[in-house]
């Protein structure tokens, strides 16, 4: 029983530890609305360390630097634009989860729309083959009357 | 189209599909390409490491030079050193870059294990580092004559790296020094 306890007691400070490791430092900033930017910048810019995760939910320390650079350069007065432009300069266009249109990215925002072109085209296509085939499929009428006259001898036979 | 290549039609997408699979296996998505390639290397001036001078863009240009940005804590950097030890022997000379690090294990560091570097840029703040574009040490910069970023590799350099990418550059930025 002891034993069982002091292993739910250690467990539990396990998960309190995991906790304390989530926590990400805080920045005071001087507007609501510079919050909420630094919010939608840090969540759109991605990690170059981890590559998976963007800079707001990423305990790399090149993310921690580009955390504390972002908060700087918002307070300083600095645009979204510029910002994006300030990390692209060093990071290229992968560090963008939005990445501008152009070159390489241009597959990337444009492959969706492409799929569905194609995807609607086949669904356009079989579906047309299917309904011409449909009424290939029917009888003609000289085939019709042939179909009456079998019918009528089967009739005559009974 | 024919009924035999509508039939054969999913084998051709899965085979397209396999061959680009197959091909993103051989790929690494942590080669990142640098956004400084065929740029000028960054202005800076930082304290180099052991010395009373600071160290400044021109300082480190003038001849084709590797830097290298490496810090104590870096444990591939400790993998690397040796080899960056040979490399200096046979007369290539390295600039380090000490990145967010603490000065005397630093120097600790290079007592005990040989200091490669022809002088060291202390980046305690990571400053030079964000411009560089560094996302994790051991990275190493080749830069030419005029002070223009001509290659960047991430991770560690060995006999393999240097002989396969980063030697034929720097010959060619060398020869074409001279010429």
């Amino acid at each position: 029983m002891a034993m069982r306890a002091v292993c739910a007691g250690l467990f539990t400070l396990l998960l309190a530890s995991a906790q304390v490791w989530a926590v990400i430092e805080t920045y005071e900033f001087s507007s609501p609305e510079l919050e909420q930017r630094y919010r939608a910048l840090s969540t759109e810019l991605r990690c170059p360390k981890c590559q998976n995760q963007n800079i707001a939910d990423s305990n790399a320390p090149i993310s921690r630097d580009l955390r504390k650079l972002l908060h700087r350069q918002l307070e300083a007065g600095a645009s979204d634009e510029q910002i994006r432009d300030y990390m692209v300069a060093r990071y290229g266009e992968f560090v963008r989860y939005r990445p501008r249109f152009g070159g390489a990215t241009a597959i990337l925002w444009l492959a969706p729309l492409l799929l569905l072109v194609a995807a609607g085209a086949v669904a356009f296509l079989s579906l047309r083959s299917r309904r011409g085939r449909s009424h290939a499929g029917g009888l003609s009428e000289a085939e019709q009357q042939r179909l009456r006259d079998l019918l009528r001898e089967r009739e005559g036979e009974r | 189209m024919g009924p035999r290549i509508r039939l054969f039609l999913p084998l051709i997408i899965f085979a397209a599909l396999a061959l680009l699979l197959f091909r993103g296996l051989a790929l690494d998505p942590r080669e990142l390409p640098s956004a400084l390639i065929d740029r000028p290397l960054p202005q800076f001036t930082l304290p180099a490491l052991g010395r009373e001078q600071p160290l400044s863009r021109d300082d480190i240009t003038g001849r084709v030079a590797l830097l290298n940005v490496w810090a104590t804590w870096c444990v591939s950097c400790r993998v690397e050193h040796p080899y960056l030890q040979q490399l200096a022997a046979q007369g290539v000379p390295i600039y380090g870059v000490n990145y967010k690090d603490d000065d005397a294990a630093a120097l600790r560091w290079l007592s005990e294990l040989g200091d490669p570097y022809v002088a060291n840029i202390v980046d305690r703040q990571g400053s030079l580092g964000l411009d560089l574009g560094v996302y994790g040490a051991p990275e190493t910069y080749l830069v030419d004559a005029a002070g223009v970023i001509r290659y960047r590799h991430v991770g560690v350099v060995d006999a393999r790296v240097w002989e396969s990418l980063l030697q034929p550059l720097y010959r060619e930025l060398l020869s074409g020094d001279e010429g």
